[in-house]
């Protein structure tokens, strides 16, 4: 009986969402900042109320007997063994149950994937393990990945408390921004592997196909920040490639506009002066540590039979040019990140392996030199 | 030809073979029966263990012990080593075990094909285990294996492939066996409507494999040519499309999860009518139902899928036939209740055991019907609300059904009687721990947390904490079923059994008249009275 109780606990607690000591911790489903969102929760809330109901029902019945019809109490066995009535009713009533429950969840189905209308769209690229975002309306374009504070402190055997931590796992280096109030249309796909694009509070995840392109729409209210996770497992940092969504007003969202827009401009500009080594290796530390650490590892050692190692690799020691190609165009599981890093990136990473993680081979790339290879070389092309 | 056939059994005694080579070579029923469920326990062991290394991870936020690859490898393994080393094996055990017995043959319909089955799984198992010790690592991709995430497994990948391909030939071959039995080899009287519902919900299981392990074995096979021979089944940029691998492994995937439900359901209307000393309450609905299940398996494959950017129609298709699923699993349930009520009950462990089965299991029933609905699915999908709902389908469900059968007929088995205290003891450790391990796992779903992550947010922290601490618990309980099972066989309280073990059992399968331990071979001529209380 003490399981019982357990469980019914637990159960009602589920239903009512009863909020703990802790606050910090939620018991059942977020209702989510969006219609759609909204609707869901309250399916969530008709389902779940129904399986108490038959729970209460089914168990009751069940516990009744157990206690009422035991030997122990001198009961004695009756011999039916079928009853039709009963157990036509025991099949139509479910039935009925069902077709109650299918209407108002196909109602949501037809409203979720309705996409058309839409006043924007944004673009969605899984990476293994960060987001691409892309505004298709303005050309706004950029990577999100872990924030550096969770990165270092999710490290095995860090020993660092993430409690410490603001957003622990959840938190990224660029957030993606949306205004409210405007039908956004979402488009998905994924550079190399299945990834999932979760954030509850818009009230739906959708999987990133390489290859292959799916469609979902948000519209939020209120101005706020949403965070959400990858949801399909797409390799060793799966748990690592949070998502944060950022809804501002309509006038904030123009200005964060302006400002993304001047800061690709002045981004272009530094490309083109002539950076010093040693602040290319400066820069390349940073890069180094968000887009290529988590395979090659921050010492550059590699994973044996996996990712090579950098520090002493024939690649990174040898012609400076053939490097550049194969960071810029890929090989295998390594990505293409000549569309991926700003072409100061690229070069400071570049400069940066080959004068560090161990090896010092003196050399460097400048960025203009990456800039005129984005531009359109005939290398770039190949891919296209 | 058959006095050739009486000549040569004259010069034959037909005891088993002495040493070691007798569980070699064995062709006997019990033997084979023996073997699969002890080889089931040990991997239920290892597949524990590697729950454990998992609940450990888990236990606080930051990464403590195992790198993030290693993690993927270990929830991978867990589930193909619970799935297709444990689970399904223990299975095959007890249908080896029991189904001649219970259907009056003297031994399976084909023999040495038995013993083949029995050692492929045992090769197939070790191939698996292998992979845990080459470069690259054991598969990390989940057991889904999907591309192309699973393609970039480093040496393991032909290994696991293989493997998969060997096991599969061997769960094809006890199927082809169990049907060959049931269809050829019942005693004189036993019709099919007057089979125990363990052998019904065998016989349909063993059609759903023979459906099912051949496409799951094309699909790895497509997974082996993509890599190696430049196909493009699952890959785009060729014309193929990583999706349609999703299709092909739920078409098996689906029937496969029943696979391991369909003879839970089977034992379980087996057991109660025992205790509850009455007949199964609906008997042919229990049938019907049982096949109706295993015929919407077929159909619904997609409700795993629901996220992955269906048209519309589809969606709702999927969406309807899954709730389909619930009304004749509602009649299970139901029928189970009625054969309780107004019975004369008592609650030894077997019975403990089935009755934590019906409740958990329609717990688990329940979010899955919450699931079915497909915009909510869109908020549970690969959340830890689907990693309770599986185990709660699987563990208080399948694997205590399993236990439940374990202290059922061990005593049939081994003619020696378990130590009551302590399996009831091994219950409620049990039926507590499995609940502090699995239900707060619906809270951390439904708050946000995706499964198959090696580390989370600080928010996730208590209720993964608890269950942990519920995990460790389950973890070491079941140590005393492993003393319990090796203590019956040693020779138990002492007890001396009867045929019947259990009041008037004999009333509700032909087992129960034979001695316990039964002789090596049994049923030599078939029995003349067919028990019906069950029906």
């Amino acid at each position: 009986m003490k399981k019982t109780k357990q469980l019914f606990a637990g159960l009602i607690l589920m239903a009512l969402g009863l909020g703990t000591a802790q606050a910090e911790y939620t018991l059942n489903l977020m209702k989510g900042v969006t219609k759609v969102s909204n609707d869901i929760y309250d399916l969530h809330m008709l389902v779940l109320w129904i399986c108490v109901f038959i729970g209460v029902g089914v168990f009751g019945t069940m516990f009744y007997s157990i206690y009422h019809h035991r030997k122990s109490r001198g009961h004695k066995a009756e011999q039916f063994h079928e009853n039709t009535t009963v157990e036509i009713i025991w099949t139509i009533i479910p039935t009925l149950i069902l077709i109650g429950m299918a209407i108002p969840a196909t109602k949501a189905m037809i409203e979720l994937d309705d996409v058309q209308e839409s006043e924007m769209s944004i673009k969605v690229t899984g990476h293994q393990w960060k987001w691409e975002y892309e505004y298709l309306d303005n050309g706004i374009h950029f990577f999100s990945s872990l924030d550096e504070a969770s990165n270092k402190v999710r490290q095995v055997g860090s020993g660092m408390d993430p409690r410490s931590v603001p957003h622990y796992l959840l938190n990224v280096d660029k957030p993606l921004v949306i205004p409210t109030k405007k039908k956004i249309r979402f488009v998905f796909t994924s550079a190399d592997v299945i990834h999932s694009w979760w954030v509850p509070d818009l009230g739906w995840k959708k999987d990133t196909n390489p290859g292959f392109i799916n469609e979902s729409w948000t519209s939020v209210d209120e101005p706020g920040t949403y965070r959400g996770q990858c949801t399909e497992l797409c390799g060793k940092d799966h748990g690592f490639m949070p998502i944060v969504v950022i809804a501002m007003n309509e006038p904030d969202y123009n200005a964060w506009v302006d400002q993304q827009k001047a800061a690709v401009a002045a981004e272009t500009g530094s490309a083109s002066k002539q950076w010093t080594n040693e602040e290319l290796i400066a820069k390349g530390k940073t890069v180094y540590e968000t887009s290529c650490a988590s395979c090659h590892m921050p010492d550059g050692t590699g994973l044996a039979g996996t990712f090579p190692a950098l520090k002493a690799s024939p690649v990174v020691t040898g012609d400076i040019n053939a490097q550049v190609k194969l960071v810029f165009e890929g090989k295998g599981m390594m990505p293409a990140f000549g569309k991926m890093l700003s072409a100061v990136d690229f070069a400071a990473v570049v400069t940066y392996t080959r004068n560090s993680l161990g090896n010092s081979v003196g050399d460097s790339i400048q960025p203009s030199a990456i800039q005129a290879l984005q531009s359109g070389t005939p290398a770039a092309d190949k891919n296209e | 030809m058959s006095a050739v056939v009486a000549e040569h059994d004259d010069h034959h005694d037909h005891s088993p073979a002495k040493g070691l080579l007798r569980w070699v070579i064995t062709t006997n029923h019990k033997d084979i029966g023996t073997l699969y469920l002890l080889f089931a326990l040990t991997m239920f062991f290892v597949g524990g263990a590697m729950a454990m290394v998992i609940r450990a991870e888990l236990f606080e936020p930051g990464m403590q012990f195992v790198n993030p690859q290693f993690f993927n490898s270990m929830t991978t393994m867990h589930a193909l080593v619970m799935v297709f080393g444990a689970v399904m094996p223990a299975f095959v055990g007890l249908a080896n075990w029991m189904i001649p017995m219970m259907i009056g043959a003297p031994d399976m319909a084909l023999p040495r094909m038995n013993n083949m089955s029995f050692w492929m799984l045992v090769a197939g198992v070790l191939l698996l285990a292998s992979t845990l010790f080459m470069e690259g690592g054991a598969p990390a991709s989940g057991w889904t294996l999907y591309p192309p995430l699973v393609l970039q497994t480093g040496k393991a990948l032909p290994f696991a492939i293989f493997s998969v391909h060997l096991l599969g030939i061997s769960s094809i071959m006890g199927a082809i066996n169990i049907i060959a039995t049931i269809f050829n080899m019942r005693a004189p009287g036993m019709t099919l409507m007057k089979m125990p519902m363990f052998v019904w919900t065998w016989l349909i299981t063993a059609f759903l494999l023979i459906a099912i392990m051949p496409v799951f074995a094309g699909a790895v096979t497509m997974l082996l040519t993509d890599k190696f021979f430049h196909t493009s089944f699952f890959d785009a940029a060729g014309g193929g499309d990583p999706v349609l691998y999703q299709h092909i492994f739920w078409f098996f995937g689906h029937p496969e999860v029943y696979v391991m439900i369909l003879p839970t359901f089977g034992v379980a209307s087996t057991i109660i009518p025992v205790f509850a000393r009455k007949p199964l309450f609906g008997y042919s609905s229990m049938v019907y139902a049982t096949a109706a299940i295993a015929f919407l398996s077929f159909i619904v494959w997609a409700h795993h899928m629901f996220t992955v950017g269906m048209p519309i129609a589809g969606e709702l298709y999927f969406m309807y036939a899954t709730m389909l699923i619930a009304i004749p699993t509602g009649v299970k349930v139901f029928n189970w209740t009625a054969t309780m009520w107004k019975g004369s009950m008592t609650f030894e462990t077997p019975m403990l055991f089935s009755i934590a089965f019906v409740v958990l299991f329609t717990m688990g029933g329940f979010t899955g019907l919450m699931m079915a609905v497909a915009p909510v699915d869109f908020q549970y999908h690969d959340t830890y609300f689907i990693v309770a709902h599986f185990h709660y389908t699987l563990v208080p469900a399948s694997v205590f059904i399993l236990m439940a059968a374990g202290y059922f007929w061990l005593p049939k088995w081994t003619g020696h009687m378990y130590d009551e205290r302590i399996g009831r003891l091994h219950f409620w450790l049990s039926v507590i721990s499995v609940n502090i391990l699995f239900f707060p796992q619906h809270f951390l779903g439904l708050a946000g947390m995706p499964r198959r992550i090696p580390d989370y947010a600080v928010q996730f922290a208590d209720w993964n904490m608890i269950s942990s601490i519920g995990g460790f618990i389950f973890g070491a309980s079941q140590l005393l079923f492993l003393y319990i099972v090796i203590n019956t066989i040693k020779g138990g309280t002492g007890e001396k059994v009867t045929a019947e073990v259990w009041e008037d059992a004999a009333k509700h399968s032909l087992e129960w008249t034979l001695p316990s331990p039964p002789p090596y071979h049994t049923f030599t001529t078939p029995p003349t009275v067919i028990p019906t209380e069950h029906i």
